[in-house]
């Protein structure tokens, strides 16, 4: 149990584990309106937390306002000494990560799992099942799985009891860069392991025991710009063809420079005479990625981190690939495996380096879209975590207060450079796959 | 290497992945040829017919500045023919003026001379007829002379030759 202050509410909440509350206050006033605050936020994830607790700080700033939720898993039995104090570094990884529960403000939206066990077939199944509580934390596991932070772990041990059982808590370590999770379950801590990665070790990841092909968060917000990308483009499509001959208004109007920004400067100049056959995939992939840059800067929304996640923008870089050298000419392939009018002692220089920026190309589009929005969203959930950085996870009072109007305003110079950054990443995907595939395609002119 | 433990957006998710392929592909070819490619089409029908639309309006205000061209030209041409016909016109009325003053006189001469001739016939009818008065006459004095008896020839022959004279100065 944590100890109270004379001075700090206790509020005890969730029906497995207790909290303790601590906040100084001046007032009886203020603090029963932190109470209901905090009853409020509490709910949430900590994204939300922090951005209600920013927001309320910034509407009463006035008030010297300590904030820390301090978790206390009770009689869990298991020693989960983690992370007691604000750490922003894991606030940040958490809030990019993609999820199986899609929290906004305090609803915890459970999402469809669909997991694969080779050797043990196929499963289908709510997230309902983990009890998410707080920090996308289940308080049950499902036939050996668990919720941990939002995403689906396995625990290892074949002897862990199948169906629903009480998860207390979770235990993370970190020795030599190797991210480690324990569930507690009765008094006992059992190491998990997390789904099969496509990054075959390079990252930390590789293929475990089981596949996750779950509707995540960041799925479903595929699927959800998927779906309004259509709608907006197959109405203003239709639009061409209802208002035939007429001057274009609303959406069709909205949307009508931008799509000729995109033709008439970077399908007709980079594909030449081409330009029609790969408007589609250029058009496909701008307003793809910065539907879903958009989408995930939403705020209030989940902020969804979609593309600054490798495997979208692996999916988007694989394809350009394919199709630059699907349509790579005899004059491509020349210039790459034979150049002419070099001498053979550059040729055996030029042309590894070549055959190697084949695959550098699509690598470089993949990572430059995928660092930059990663960073944006890392950027600004770290400027918002200074307020518990300076506010020394609720002992002083004055330190968040300053802190929250100096992040205030870092965070809205950042969020407008990420406004940027959205379409000039959608942007330098677009031009740079038509300029590759512009490049693969040019007919020899000497 | 990585010092960030659980930095999971760097791990491709085989699920992610698998998704992301099955919506982008269905974006690619269904809203990529169903919208994109019909926005491009309706664009370049757009522009075209603007186009075409901007060219029949060169080519009319060009046929219009034609036509304005012609009307004045003909209007010019309707002048001048005015003109030339009112020009004729005057000239036939003089010339009818003329030829009408030319018959009148003509016809005045016509009618005079005619009545000249009339007078002179008449004249000479009168002549005729005071000649034969006058032979009626002469013989009438003659008769009287003779009874009264024819007492002086000479006499006589005097007072013939007199009268003779006075019927000739008449």
């Amino acid at each position: 149990m944590c100890k109270v202050r004379s001075d700090t509410i206790t509020l005890p909440y969730g029906k497995k584990r207790k909290n303790c509350y601590k906040i100084s206050f001046i007032s009886d006033t203020f603090a029963a309106f932190f109470k209901r605050a905090y009853e409020l936020v509490n709910q949430g994830t900590q994204m939300q937390k922090e951005i209600l607790v920013f927001i309320i700080g910034v509407l009463f700033s006035i008030l010297p306002l300590g904030y820390a939720i301090a978790s206390d898993h009770g009689d869990s039995g298991c020693d989960l000494h983690g992370h007691e104090d604000f750490d922003a570094g894991s606030t940040a990884l958490h809030h990019i990560a993609d999820a199986n529960v899609y929290s906004i403000g305090p609803f915890n939206i459970p999402l469809p799992c669909i997991i694969y066990e080779p050797g043990n077939g196929w499963q289908f199944f709510s997230s309902s099942r983990f009890d998410i509580g707080h920090h996308g934390d289940g308080h049950m596991s499902y036939n050996g799985f668990v919720l941990d932070g939002g995403t689906i772990r396995k625990v290892v041990d074949p002897d862990f009891p199948g169906g629903q059982v009480d998860i207390a808590g979770f235990k993370h370590t970190k020795e030599d860069g190797v991210f480690t999770s324990y569930a507690c379950h009765d008094g006992n801590l059992y190491l998990t392991e997390a789904k099969s990665t496509a990054d075959f070790g390079l990252f930390g990841g590789g293929i475990t025991s089981f596949y996750d092909f779950s509707l995540t968060k960041n799925t479903v917000s595929i699927i959800l710009v998927f779906f309004f990308l259509s709608w907006l483009f197959l109405s203003v499509a239709k639009a061409y063809k209802t208002r035939e001959g007429q001057a274009p208004t609303g959406l069709q109007n909205f949307m009508e420079p931008i799509f000729l920004f995109m033709q008439d400067e970077v399908c007709k100049p980079f594909l030449g005479p081409l330009w029609e056959k790969y408007l589609p995939l250029i058009m496909s992939l701008f307003f793809f990625i910065l539907g879903l840059n958009l989408f995930g800067q939403i705020p209030f929304l989940g902020g969804s981190n979609v593309t600054g996640n490798l495997a979208v923008t692996m999916v988007l870089a694989i394809i350009a690939f394919i199709v630059t050298n699907v349509s790579g000419n005899a004059h491509y392939w020349k210039h790459i495996l034979w150049p002419p009018g070099v001498p053979l002692y550059v040729k055996v220089i030029l042309v590894p380096v070549e055959i190697m920026g084949i695959f550098i190309k699509p690598l470089t589009l993949m990572l430059r879209l995928f660092a930059n929005i990663t960073a944006g969203h890392m950027v600004i959930i770290v400027f918002i975590s200074l307020i518990f950085i300076f506010g020394n996870s609720g002992e002083s009072l004055g330190g968040s207060l300053g802190a929250a109007v100096g992040s205030m305003l870092l965070s809205l110079f950042m969020m407008a450079i990420e406004l940027i950054v959205a379409f000039v990443q959608a942007f330098v995907f677009a031009i740079l796959t038509a300029s590759y595939i512009g490049a693969a395609t040019e007919e020899a002119h000497h | 290497m990585l010092l960030l433990a659980d930095f999971s957006p760097i791990k491709p998710d085989f699920g992610l992945l698998f998704w992301t392929t099955v919506f982008f592909l269905i974006f690619w070819f269904g809203i990529g040829k169903f919208a994109f490619r019909a926005i491009a089409n309706g664009l370049k029908q757009r522009t075209q017919d603007i186009q075409d639309s901007l060219n029949q309006a060169k080519k009319a205000r060009e046929e219009m500045s034609q036509l304005v061209a012609e009307n004045e030209q003909l209007l010019a041409q309707a002048r001048e023919e005015r003109a030339q016909i009112l020009r004729e016109a005057k000239e036939a009325k003089e010339d009818i003026i003329a030829e009408a003053r030319d018959k009148a006189k003509k016809d005045a001469q016509g009618i005079i001379n005619n009545a000249k001739e009339a007078i002179e016939n008449l004249k000479q009818e009168a002549m005729v007829d005071v000649k034969n008065q006058a032979g009626l006459l002469a013989i009438d004095i003659a008769e009287k002379v003779m009874r009264k008896e024819l007492q002086n020839k000479d006499d006589h022959q005097k007072y013939v030759n007199t009268l003779l004279d006075e019927f000739k100065m008449n």
